[in-house]
């Protein structure tokens, strides 16, 4: 077992423990946005930032993916780890207004306004939908492309990929573009225009393996 | 696309093979072709989206098709405060073509990048690996020029780099200089060789960093021929291979000490002077 500090509070945690499910597990709060229970920790988005260490050698660290140390003292939410949180909020709100997640992030800690040029992008590159195709459903359809501000996702070649299976996983994953696929969740519904549409692959054959996400299915209403 | 399979299964399996795949099929076919990439997905057992992104992610890969001639712009920090935009859209004028494009003639492709290492000597352009630095737009006509002309001829009377070497056999020793055949102004290099059905002499310019040859059959691009003495005719074949492409090395004794190596590879450019060197 690894022993540390946590908000001035001893604790122990199993050892291989990310310093953000030890935070969960003991009920300090950390928010998150590119982490996801059941893909692999990534560290794109910056929200889940925690300071360790102690006086001038304290620093920022993503808490989901640094791993628990013997000794280590972490505070979740100290003035510079709440002023930074709330950096990364006012950025994501410049790249993505839109979002109902980053509105509701910026809500909850108090971003009241964003201080830079605007952009309207549909994608924070968290790269959530790309772990999903990967690891949950063993597509691997769609991963980064190009680099910089070029940087985007997609297929190869921009053709529709072969290995997609349309199954909508990595849209029901998506923080970003929640106004097309969060009408199951009503308290998210922005415009609700999807849910008028009824699912209709049900009948299509090899539709047991498809493993779709999608609700309704509206890919499959488009390729028909 | 065979010869895609054959460039995936020389690097199979080692550290960092995608990169050199992809980079050989480039020199190859001078882009990443669709199919080309397929055939290393289904080989290598990688995903496609990932090849898709190393190959987008480098500058250096395109996956368009590239002119006869690639012409680089730098436009770093140093390049640019020193006027490389100016310079790029000077190249883009003259070229009629925007960064990233090829002329219609198919004779020149525009590319800009970020960085070329060269800071001390911006604005730099690279044309077919050959650096021009401290360009002024004044001088582009004549970059274009020579790049047309075709810049890896090389001049043996102005280019320093250039030396003649004198090889002998290693393995009896008999000079391999020809005086009676002269290439580029120097006593040629004449060995015999060997590919497919083909049996034959081959002169080589003696000139080291000079790739001129002239050979009785037409060696196609990447074959990979055997070397013999002409007077002992033994094969001359060294211990190494080649390390750009695998192919076996060629060794030649140095007059004066030392060994000269050349690859088996038709176009292949790997070569090596080891002056303290011996055959193994």
């Amino acid at each position: 077992m690894i022993n540390l500090t946590l908000n001035g509070l001893p604790v122990e945690v199993e050892p291989g423990t990310t310093l953000l499910e030890a935070a969960t597990f003991l009920g300090f709060p950390i928010p998150t946005l590119c982490h996801m229970e059941g893909l692999s920790p990534y560290g794109a988005c910056r929200l889940c930032v925690v300071e360790i260490g102690e006086g001038p050698r304290a620093k920022l660290v993503s808490s989901c993916t640094y791993r628990a140390e013997q000794g280590l003292k972490v505070r979740t939410s100290s003035a510079r780890v709440v002023r930074a949180r709330r950096m990364v909020i006012e950025l994501l709100l410049a790249s993505c207004p839109q979002s109902k997640t980053i509105q509701d992030l910026a809500s909850a800690h108090g971003v009241r306004q964003q201080r830079f040029r605007q952009e309207h992008e549909d994608c924070i590159m968290c790269g959530r939908c790309v772990r999903m195709c990967e690891e949950q459903m063993m597509a691997k359809a769609i991963g980064f492309q190009g680099r910089g501000e070029h940087r985007r996702i997609g297929t190869p070649f921009d053709k529709r990929s072969e290995v997609c299976r349309l199954c909508g996983g990595c849209i029901s994953v998506c923080p970003a573009c929640q106004l097309r696929c969060t009408y199951s969740d009503p308290d998210k519904v922005i415009c609700g225009g999807c849910a008028n549409l009824a699912p209709p692959c049900l009948e299509k054959p090899g539709f047991d393996d498809l493993m779709c996400y999608m609700k309704p299915c509206v890919a499959c209403e488009i390729s028909k | 696309m065979s010869g895609v399979g054959q460039i995936v299964d020389r690097h199979l399996g080692e550290r960092g093979e995608l990169i050199t795949i992809l980079e050989e099929i480039q020199a190859k076919y001078s882009y990443l072709p669709e199919e080309a990439l397929r055939v290393v997905s289904e080989r290598t057992g990688r995903s496609l989206t990932d090849i898709y992104g190393v190959a987008t992610f480098y500058k250096w890969f395109s996956l368009k098709p590239r002119g006869r001639h690639l012409l680089t712009c730098c436009l770093g920090t140093a390049c640019h405060v020193r006027g490389a935009p100016r310079i790029a859209d000077e190249l883009s004028r003259q070229l009629g073509v925007r960064a990233g494009e090829t002329t219609p003639d198919g004779e020149f492709t525009l590319e800009t990048q970020n960085c070329l290492g060269g800071c001390a000597l911006g604005p730099i352009v690279v044309a077919d690996g050959h650096y021009f630095s401290n360009v002024a737009t004044s001088a582009i006509p004549r970059i274009l020029e020579r790049t047309k002309e075709g810049l890896d001829r090389v001049d043996a009377r102005t280019d320093e780099r250039v030396f003649p070497v004198e090889v002998s056999c290693a393995r009896c020793n008999h000079s391999l200089m020809d005086p009676g055949s002269q290439l580029e102004g120097q006593p040629a290099i004449r060995v015999t060789i060997s590919f497919g059905q083909h049996h034959g002499w081959l002169l080589l310019s003696s000139l080291y960093g000079s790739y001129t040859i002239e050979a009785q059959h037409e060696i196609p691009f990447d074959e990979v021929a055997n070397f013999f003495c002409p007077h002992c005719h033994a094969e001359l074949r060294g211990a190494s291979d080649c390390a750009m492409c695998g192919a076996p090395m060629v060794p030649m004794i140095v007059r004066g000490g030392g060994v000269v190596q050349i690859c088996a590879r038709r176009g292949c450019r790997a070569h090596m002077l080891d002056l303290n060197g011996s055959v193994s």
